[in-house]
């Protein structure tokens, strides 16, 4: 590389590790450093490997790797063409061709590809030809009629302040995938007779399923670099950036929040868990153990050379679980029991409760199976909360817990109360758990809401809070899981 | 430092054809990385699920280089006796106890710790060796954050510091791949020092390959099935989701069944092979008869 190529390359790189940084990655300096190295040995024009190669020199940690790969498409989606070596100025820039094809999308396209002759096709040969490239798994079509869809449907305007997934919405709904979805199933049983058995089928649906998902998201990434040539990049980097699992908000997650919540919870868990057992069996030394120390002696002459220790045991704790499941806060409760009870076995006990505003003891369908997954399910299905309208009631709530379990608190059982204290304004009841903690080894409380909403409205939290050990913010799993941690 | 880096793959195409030709199908990602190690000598950090071939990618990279494997496997409690380098007690007491009377001490201390009475173990071996050398290091999460330290010099530099001895450099730079189950977070340190790549579940048309070029005599729609069928049970909310090993498991029991196409009834009866856990089996069994 010349030195000005190695210049401007090296802007590119530092823009983009400005970008990374922005949206909450980690990146150090040696690391930037060991990018640039890489980059002299990939090409640019090699996109999928420049991704990788810068992925394997900044991003050392797989659940940032979604994040990373957005803040790539958006960062690089136009650029490239303009650092390639000399021939560059031989054709028109990849930006201009795009602006053209916005600006006159009714006109014939530049030839370029197969889009081209995509152009003159009507609404229904256009659908006919895509239901084939799906069937047939034919990418390349597929690109072009990905390409084709957003500049027909999505009625992209240059300026207009509008989101990517309104596009989407337009250009999806113009397609009917899920109508497809049906004919393409329907065609390929005609296709292939009875003979074919129901597993057959469902996989070959399933296969239908995986190509019209990537499809989509071809759809998305055209119209993310039609954005991105209207409003530049960096601008669109913030609107496109997502948090990062563990920064996710428990009370405002999307749907599809959710999902990715629940995948990241599985191997925190098993960290957590790895972790835990580690600290227990390191890092306490107990008295010397003479017997031992004399064994081992033997093997050095009778010089006692290797002294020994006994470990003590900690206790493993009792724990007590008291959620409230009602609206806006079920999630957080959700998340909370699945990850006490998936590390159980650190604890010597663990029972359960649910409340809105009844409270009942919810042991027992984790005890019954050994998927969580279905005990969840079965707390919101089954278990009795409600007793007179359904709406929190945390004083009655803790009236009959005291009443019906109270008893069963013994020093050994730390309490563990999750809610964000909304009582709807009725009786606090609060000298419960003053008399809660008298008994228990801890009281905590655990809060979902940001602090700076705590004792606004009916939040009643700092009253509560006054007689547990200590209140918590738990906002996402990195907070959460922190929480749990110190407990163990 | 070494001097000079000499360069064992001429491109991203090589790596991967070469992989391919040993029977190991690399992806975009894997092919790439190997190739970035070896052109800026640093080492690879593997990680991903257990099974996905993680360990056998370095096996398969000093195969196709003709290079010897050489292998630590960390476990809690390794220390640098076990990794590093260790003195060999009882040869040095041999040494001293055979003439007691002739030699000053200068002239014993100067002898007992030479390389005569040094016990190399796998890092060090790995620096010192004079043919090619692809150094593994499995499951570096295992060892305490701790242990980790002992590493890092050898990674970023390429030596080791021996105190009686001074410091050991390496005559060439090996391939170094560490492998993770990612059961903790790994030190930042290290991190940084290494490449990182992530290695999952293989995509549908990958897994199909690798049944293929795994399993000698399976045919190719049943190869082709099979990877379906595995697809479809990943997708499921599973303790443990079937690993590639145990794809080629299943792959190699349809063949020995003599079974050419799997229907319900034999997905069914052979699923133990598949998943481990008895509630997994359970709730893929029922997935797989439910349809719609």
């Amino acid at each position: 590389m010349s030195s000005t190529e190695t210049r401007s390359m090296l802007d590119l790189l530092n823009g983009f590790v400005i970008q990374l940084r922005e949206a909450g990655l980690p990146v150090s300096l040696t690391e930037n450093l060991d990018a640039m190295d890489a980059v002299q040995h990939i090409p640019i024009e090699d996109r999928e490997a420049f991704k990788y190669a810068l992925g394997a020199t900044l991003i050392k940690n797989q659940a940032h790797w979604r994040s990373f790969e957005t803040v790539f498409e958006v960062y690089f989606s136009l650029r490239g063409p303009e650092y390639k070596l000399a021939n560059a100025d031989g054709e028109s820039s990849e930006l201009d061709d795009l602006w053209r094809e916005m600006q006159d999308a009714s006109q014939e396209g530049d030839g370029s590809g197969g889009a081209g002759s995509l152009d003159a096709l009507t609404p229904e040969e256009i659908a006919h030809l895509l239901m084939q490239a799906l069937m047939q798994g034919d990418q390349a079509l597929m690109k072009a009629l990905a390409r084709q869809a957003v500049q027909r449907f999505a009625g992209m305007e240059p300026g207009r302040p509008v989101g990517g997934t309104y596009y989407l919405y337009r250009t999806l709904r113009n397609l009917d995938l899920d109508g497809m979805l049906a004919k393409m199933v329907d065609a390929a049983n005609q296709g292939q007779e009875s003979d074919s058995g129901r597993l057959e089928q469902r996989l070959e649906r399933e296969e239908f399923e995986h190509r019209i998902t990537e499809f989509k998201a071809e759809v998305e990434a055209e119209i993310r670099r039609r954005l991105v040539a209207d409003r530049g990049a960096e601008a669109m980097a913030k609107t496109l950036r997502k948090p990062l699992p563990e920064d996710v908000e428990f009370m405002h997650a999307s749907r599809e929040e959710m999902v990715s919540l629940r995948k990241a919870l599985q191997p925190l868990t098993r960290k957590l868990a790895a972790r835990l057992a580690r600290k227990r069996k390191h890092g306490r030394k107990g008295p010397l153990d003479f017997r031992n120390t004399v064994r081992h002696s033997l093997s050095y002459g009778g010089v006692p050379a290797e002294p020994k220790f006994k470990y003590p045991r900690p206790a493993k704790p009792e724990l007590m679980v008291v959620a409230d499941i009602s609206g806006s806060v079920a999630a957080f409760a959700r998340f909370t029991l699945m990850l006490v009870y998936a590390i159980s076995n650190q604890f010597s006990k663990v029972r359960s409760f649910v409340f809105i505003d009844g409270i009942d003891e919810v042991t027992d369908y984790f005890k019954a199976t050994e998927d969580i997954t279905e005990a969840i399910h079965r707390v919101n299905t089954e278990a009795d909360v409600v007793w007179v309208d359904g709406h929190s009631d945390y004083g009655h709530a803790f009236e009959v817990f005291w009443e019906r379990y109270g008893k069963d608190i013994s020093p050994k059982t730390t309490v563990l109360l999750l809610g964000d204290a909304r009582n709807n304004y009725h009786a606090s009841q609060s000298w419960v758990i003053k008399e809660m903690r008298m008994k228990a080894r801890h009281v905590y409380w655990l809060n979902p809401e940001p602090k700076s909403y705590w004792n606004t409205g009916d939040s009643i939290v700092g009253e509560y809070g006054n007689f547990t050990d200590g209140v918590y913010e738990c906002r996402n799993l990195r907070q959460l899981e922190g929480f749990v941690e110190k407990l163990a | 430092m070494v001097s000079e880096l000499v360069n064992r793959f001429e491109s991203v195409q090589q790596v991967r054809d070469g992989l391919r030709d040993i029977n190991y199908l690399a992806d975009d990602g894997i092919a790439g990385v190997a190739y970035l190690a070896d052109r800026l000598g640093k080492p690879v950090l593997v990680e991903g699920p257990a099974g996905t071939g993680k360990t056998q990618l370095a096996k398969s990279v000093a195969e196709f280089t003709g290079a010897r494997l050489i292998r630590l496997q960390c476990y809690e409690g390794m220390d640098e006796s076990k990794a590093l380098f260790e003195w060999n007690y009882k040869k040095q007491l041999l040494r001293i106890q055979a003439d007691k009377a002739s030699d000053s001490w200068t002239d014993i201390h100067d002898d007992i710790f030479s390389d005569e009475f040094l016990l190399t173990r796998p890092l060090l071996e790995a620096i010192t060796a004079d043919d090619p050398v692809v150094l593994l290091i499995d499951e570096v999460d295992r060892v305490e954050v701790e242990t980790e330290a002992l590493l890092l010099e050898i990674l970023s530099e390429y030596q080791v510091s021996i105190p009686e001895l001074g410091t050991i450099e390496a005559k060439q730079i090996p391939l170094v791949f560490l492998t993770s189950n990612n059961t903790r977070e790994l030190s930042e340190a290290l991190k940084r020092r290494c490449l990182f790549l992530h290695v999952d579940y293989p995509s549908m048309e990958r897994e199909r390959e690798i049944v293929l070029a795994k399993v000698p005599g399976v045919t190719e729609s049943l190869a082709e099935q099979i990877a379906r069928v595995v697809r479809s049970i990943r997708s499921l909310d599973l303790k443990k989701a079937p690993s590639v090993s145990e794809t080629l498991d299943w792959a190699r029991t349809l063949l020995l069944l003599n079974i050419e196409t799997i229907d319900e009834t034999v997905a069914k009866e052979t699923l133990h092979i598949l998943l481990k856990y008895q509630t997994d089996i359970a709730k893929a069994a029922k997935d797989l008869s439910v349809d719609e």
